[in-house]
C-alpha cells in the first residue's frame, strides 16, 4: 500500500470551494448531507478548514478574483489532496466560459483528479463520482 | 478601538463567497462592511452575444435557487416588446412552476435558518421535505434545478393532465410537513427567545433602503409584484399578500412559512383550471422581435426581479440590465446588524436570505462632482500597485 492509498483509506473529509457559480451545485452538494442521500454513511463530512480536508470540491467558473484564492487554498491544503471539479462550470467554464472575468476552468489553475459534469449534477452523480474516485486508486 | 471580525469570503457558514467585516467593540457590532465580486460572471455582457432563445438559459443560471424568476422576468420583458399575450395554459404552467420554486426556496431558507440557530434537526427536516418538490420538478421539466421551461410566447413543456394527481399528492404531503415545521418553529420557546426582537427593520428603514420581498413584508410593507403589477395567472386566482408587523427575524420566518401555504393554494387553483384547458396549447409562435425597449418584473422568493431589454430588430439584445432583489436587501444590514451582539448579527444576516450570485455587478469609481467614470476595477488595482512601487522606489533612494 502506497502513501496515497494509506491516506485515503478511511473517512474522507471534504472542503467545499464555491467559485463564481450560480449556487445550484452548492445546494446540490449540501443536499448530499441531508437525510435522503446522507453522505456521512461513507464517513464523509464537510469541514470548515482546508487544513483538515482530504478532498477539495470546486464548483463554478473561476473568475479573476477567485483565482488567487483557489491557488492559496490549494497550497495550504495538506498533501496528498484529491481535487474534484463539479458541474459544467467547474469542468469547462460552461455557459460563462466566454465571460469577461473568466480566468480559466479549474484544471488550468490546479491539478484535478475527477470531473463530475452536469448542470447541476444530481446528488447521486456527485456521490457516484467520489466513490468512483476512491475505487480507482 | 474597534476590532474587525472578518466572515468569509470562503467561510463554512456561507454557501457563497462574500466577505463581511464586522467592526466590533467587545461583543457589540458597531459597523458592518461587505465586499462582493467573488461571484462576478459578466452576465449582462454575455447576454448581448446570445440570441433571445439562448438568453433564457443564461439568465436561468444567474441564480440556481430562484432559477424561474429570472426567465420569468425576461419573458415578461420580451413579451412587452413583442406585444403578445401568452395562452392561458402557458400562464397557469408558468405560475405553477414559479410557486413550486417559492416553496422549495422557502423550505431551503427555513433549513438554513435552523442551521444558523444551531438546530440542525430543523435543517435536516426542511431539506428532507424539500426533496419531494424537487422530484416534482424532475417529473415536469426533467431537471431538479434550472428547469428551462420558459420561452418567448409560452412554455417549452406541457404539464399533461395525467401528472396532476401526482402533483396534488406531493403537495398534500408538503402541506402536512409544513404544518409540522411551522409548529416546531412557532411554538418553540428557544426560537422565540433567539429571534424575537433581533435584527429589527422598521417600516421607515424598509422605505429608505428600498427593500423588497419577504424582508419588506415582514415589516408591514405590503409590497409584492404579483399583487401590484399582476402578470401570468396571478390576477386569475385568489390569494393574499402575507405581511407581519414586527420586522424582526421571527416575523421574517413567519412570513415565509405562511407564504408557503399561499403558494400551495395558488398551485391547487391553477391545477384545477389546467384540467379545463385543452392539452398542448402551451405557446404561440413568435417569428421576430421588433425594435423597442421593455421592462419586466417577477416576484422571486426573495423579492422583485427586474429586467430591462433594448432590442434593435435583430436576434440579440442590444442592452440587457438586470436587478436582483438581494441587491437592495443586502444594504439593510447596516440597520439590522449594528448595535447587536456578534451572534445575533450573523442571524440577522441570514434572515434576509441574501443571494450573492444574483447580485454581482461591476464596480466603478465615480467622481462625486462631475459624475464622470474615473477608474474601473483593474485600473484601481493598477493604481494601488503603482503606489506601492513608488513607495519602494522612494525608500530605496532615501537609503
Amino acid at each position: 500500500m502506497g502513501f496515497k492509498e494509506y491516506c485515503f483509506k478511511k473517512s474522507l473529509w471534504l472542503f467545499h470551494f464555491g467559485g463564481a457559480s450560480c449556487n445550484n451545485c452548492d445546494i446540490e452538494i449540501l443536499d448530499c448531507l441531508t437525510p435522503r442521500y446522507d453522505v456521512e454513511r461513507f464517513g464523509m463530512q464537510l469541514v470548515g478548514s482546508i487544513r483538515h480536508a482530504d478532498v477539495l470540491l470546486v464548483n463554478g467558473s473561476i473568475n479573476r478574483r477567485d483565482k488567487a484564492r483557489l491557488l492559496d487554498l490549494y497550497h495550504q491544503a495538506p498533501k496528498p489532496i484529491l481535487v474534484v471539479a463539479i458541474g459544467a462550470c467547474g469542468c469547462t467554464g460552461g455557459i460563462f466560459a466566454e465571460g469577461d472575468t473568466f480566468a480559466g476552468p479549474v484544471d488550468k489553475i490546479i491539478p484535478v483528479d475527477a470531473y463530475i459534469p452536469g448542470c447541476p449534477p444530481k446528488p447521486e452523480a456527485i456521490l457516484a463520482g467520489i466513490v468512483k474516485l476512491l475505487n480507482k486508486k | 478601538m474597534s476590532k474587525i471580525i472578518p466572515i468569509g469570503p470562503y467561510h463554512p457558514l456561507q454557501e457563497e463567497p462574500e466577505l463581511f467585516k464586522l467592526y466590533c467593540e467587545g461583543e457589540i457590532v458597531k459597523d458592518i462592511k461587505w465586499e462582493t465580486g467573488y461571484n462576478h460572471r459578466g452576465i449582462e455582457k454575455l447576454s448581448q452575444s446570445r440570441t433571445f432563445d439562448q438568453v433564457f438559459f443564461l439568465v436561468e443560471r444567474i441564480c440556481g435557487i430562484c432559477s424561474t424568476s429570472h426567465p420569468f422576468a425576461f419573458a415578461n420583458c420580451m413579451e412587452e416588446i413583442a406585444g403578445i399575450e401568452v395562452p392561458d395554459r402557458a400562464k397557469y404552467i408558468r405560475t405553477i412552476i414559479a410557486e413550486l420554486e417559492r416553496i422549495h426556496s422557502h423550505l431551503l431558507w427555513v433549513g438554513l435558518a435552523g442551521h444558523f440557530l444551531g438546530y440542525n434537526t430543523v435543517f435536516m427536516w426542511a431539506w428532507k421535505y424539500r426533496e419531494p418538490v424537487l422530484d416534482l420538478f424532475e417529473m415536469i421539466t426533467g431537471n431538479r434545478n434550472s428547469y428551462a421551461m420558459f420561452k418567448i410566447g409560452g412554455v417549452r413543456r406541457d404539464i399533461e393532465n395525467n401528472k396532476i394527481t401526482r402533483i396534488k399528492e406531493t403537495l398534500d404531503l408538503v402541506k402536512k410537513k409544513t404544518d409540522l415545521l411551522a409548529g416546531a418553529v412557532m411554538d418553540d420557546p428557544v426560537i422565540h427567545a433567539r429571534t424575537k426582537g433581533v435584527g429589527i427593520l422598521t417600516k421607515e428603514d424598509i422605505v429608505n433602503y428600498g427593500a423588497v420581498g419577504p424582508v419588506a413584508r415582514a415589516s408591514g410593507v405590503a409590497i409584492d409584484v404579483r399583487h401590484d403589477d399582476p402578470y401570468a395567472a396571478y390576477p386569475l386566482v385568489n390569494w393574499k399578500v402575507i405581511t407581519a408587523q414586527s420586522g424582526d427575524v421571527f416575523a421574517k420566518a413567519e412570513v415565509r412559512l405562511l407564504e408557503m401555504y399561499e403558494s400551495i393554494s395558488i398551485i391547487d387553483q391553477c391545477l384545477a383550471r389546467l384540467k379545463k384547458e385543452k392539452e398542448g396549447e402551451t405557446e404561440i409562435v413568435v417569428k421576430e422581435v421588433p425594435e423597442g425597449i421593455g421592462t419586466g418584473h417577477a416576484e422571486a422568493p426573495r423579492g422583485e426581479v427586474f429586467h430591462f431589454v433594448k432590442t434593435d430588430g435583430s436576434n440579440y439584445p442590444v442592452r440587457h440590465k438586470i436587478r436582483a432583489p438581494s441587491y437592495v436587501n443586502i444594504a439593510t444590514f447596516r440597520k439590522s446588524c449594528v448595535g447587536q451582539t456578534i451572534s445575533d448579527a450573523t442571524l440577522s444576516l441570514a434572515a434576509v436570505d441574501p443571494c450573492y450570485c444574483c447580485t454581482e455587478r461591476m464596480a466603478y469609481a465615480f467622481d462625486v462632482e462631475t459624475g464622470k467614470k474615473i477608474y474601473n476595477g483593474n485600473e484601481l488595482l493598477a493604481l494601488s500597485q503603482s503606489k506601492t512601487e513608488a513607495i519602494i522606489k522612494r525608500i530605496k533612494t532615501e537609503l
